[in-house]
């Protein structure tokens, strides 16, 4: 098995080794070694909160380059509901959009908001369902589901064993493009048109499931950017959604709770917001509600790093295109996808990542704590990020794995240098 | 070589709103640095955070503390007083003693000794009115 796979990572060129990433990362999955900024990959979850603060663009996210869907003979692109949010509303209307997405080489454009529709079925199914944990965690955001695995294991169980949407508007998209077409299956290149890094890596390494149903992703930014030329052509189109208002609004954090018809529900965004809701949580303060939709990004999907908008223009945007939709729901619609509960539910269990734990055995990190606890009492607690770790507590922990020297902190190196100067007076 | 046991005190001062919930989020962290499993992370966490906001709400102030060795962990908040006059109704659900301003931060539902209890592997309180309260929580490991 090859270390584990991140879209997140790093242009060594560009890195100048400044701490703006190290500060950000709520997993505190950056150090700074030699200069450069390194990320660890047990802790990373592919969030892209260094990829908005790296002042040098030295974060990247690995997605694929619209050209590689020239490697299938027959191409459909998936585009998340938060891609329409992108363009003025007043230039271009969604089947314009929908017909320039195909134009750059598409055979066929399946909306993930069809997915979402499915998936928001199948949810208000299973919130009606009385044994199951209160309150249910939403899965749509895989760098949260990452953090809960990471940082909260005790609620993995809460998390609701549906698939994404893009990963069950793949299987649709297959299913129909083979249908219509009479072609294989392997013959067909799906490619998510995608905000964020996050769901890049839920398509190379996925959760819950043994592989993807999509073939890759492309980043809406690059995607916008080789459309621009191609929108004009489109102006009188005819063609509009194939989803319904609510399927889109999943774009929009709340707006899987308002699909999902759910009174009881608390929407929160941003991951600093949703550790600190997730910390409620586990202390039992969240027992009330019957569901939790927690997205990564500010304002939700719209809010990604890898959209071309500003995350609130593209919140607006997006309600507006909702208001304007005629009303229809996913009851709707979404009987028309017979599809196979092994494709809307997670085939694995997802498992706790025990990267935080400084031993596996209780023992030695014990051990390894008391170690930690007394270096830590010697630093000055500044968390200045000099030394090329997050805060005090994580170089302490640094030192006591044996990855860095207690004099690496320049305030210990100072105090030492000082001592060796009084010495020899 | 037996490993050394890990203990941390927290002073928690009478209606400290402001950091109320830190002590707690230390001990979590500490926890899950010590490789501590989901199952008893979560009853821990449950009892530390309504152990802390009891101190916050109720005490005249005291201190919440955690010691963990390799057979389990034990939790216990001290407080200076007012003390409990009828435990037996404390540890019943629904009963309550919050001020309105707890109630108006969503405590106060008589659910935190019961919850405490239930969470807990072994659970003790001991409390003299004008004296103080001495709760323990204990979780086995391994």
């Amino acid at each position: 098995m090859p270390a584990r796979y991140h879209s997140v990572t790093l242009n060594k060129e560009l890195c100048r080794g400044c701490s703006d990433c190290l500060m950000h990362c709520p997993t505190q999955a950056i150090r700074v070694r030699e200069g450069r900024a390194h990320i660890i990959g047990e802790l990373c979850i592919d969030c892209g909160a260094c990829i908005r603060y790296c002042s040098y663009h030295a974060k990247v996210a690995l997605t694929d380059e619209l050209s590689a869907i020239r490697a299938y003979k027959y191409r459909v692109a998936l585009p998340a509901p938060s891609f329409f949010a992108q363009f003025d509303r007043r230039a271009h209307s969604v089947g314009q959009i929908l017909d320039a997405l195909k134009a750059l080489g598409f055979d066929e454009v399946f909306e993930v908001a069809q997915g979402a529709d499915v998936v928001t079925r199948a949810l208000r199914d299973l919130l009606k369902e009385r044994d199951r944990p209160r309150p249910l965690i939403s899965s749509a955001c895989p760098a949260v589901t990452r953090l809960i695995q990471i940082r909260f294991p005790s609620l993995i169980d809460s998390i609701v064993p549906l698939r994404q949407p893009m990963e069950v508007a793949a299987a649709m998209a297959r299913k129909q493009f083979c249908a219509r077409h009479g072609v294989s299956p392997e013959e067909v290149g799906l490619f998510f048109i995608t905000p964020c890094p996050a769901k890049m890596t839920a398509i190379k390494s996925p959760l819950g499931h043994e592989s993807s149903s999509a073939n890759g992703a492309i980043s809406i930014r690059e995607v916008y950017k080789a459309m621009q030329p191609l929108l004009p052509q489109h102006r009188h189109s005819q063609t509009t959604t194939a989803a319904t208002p609510l399927g889109l609004g999943w774009a929009l954090n709340g707006g899987e709770s308002e699909a999902a018809l759910c009174v009881g529900s608390l929407a929160v965004d941003g991951i600093d917001n949703v550790i600190h809701v997730l910390e409620e949580m586990e202390n039992g303060r969240l027992s009330d509600l019957d569901f939790l939709e927690a997205a990564a990004c500010p304002g939700g999907c719209v809010g990604g790093p890898l959209v071309f908008g500003n995350s609130f223009i593209a919140r607006n945007t997006m309600r507006a295109i909702l208001r304007d939709l005629p009303h229809s729901d996913p009851e709707d619609v979404a009987p028309a996808w017979p599809l196979s509960p092994s494709q809307l539910l997670n085939e694995r269990a997802i498992l706790p990542n025990t990267a935080l734990a400084l031993d596996e055995d209780v023992s030695a990190a014990l051990r390894r704590m008391q170690q930690m606890r007394g270096i830590l009492s010697r630093l000055p607690g500044h968390d200045c990020g000099a030394c090329g770790s997050p805060s005090c507590a994580a170089f302490a922990e640094d030192v006591a794995r044996g990855y860095c020297r207690e004099l690496d902190c320049v305030y210990r190196l100072k105090e030492s240098l000082e001592e060796k100067a009084r010495e020899r007076e | 070589m037996s490993a050394p046991a890990f203990t941390r005190g927290f002073d928690i001062e009478s209606q400290d709103y402001e950091r109320a919930g830190e002590a707690s989020a230390s001990i979590k962290q500490a926890l899950r640095q010590l490789g501590i499993g989901a199952d008893i992370l979560r009853r821990v966490s449950v009892v530390a955070y309504e152990a802390e906001m009891n101190l916050v709400i109720h005490s005249l102030g005291g201190q919440l503390s955690i010691r963990v060795d390799p057979e389990g962990i034990v939790l216990t908040a001290e407080d200076r007083g007012p003390g409990i006059s009828d435990i037996e109704s404390a540890m019943r659900a629904g009963f309550s003693t919050a001020d309105d301003r707890a109630r108006d931060m969503g405590f106060g539902a008589g659910m935190g000794l019961p919850n405490m209890r239930r969470n807990a592997d072994e659970f003790l309180i001991e409390s003299r009115p004008g004296v103080g309260t001495r709760l323990e929580a204990r979780f086995h490991l391994g």
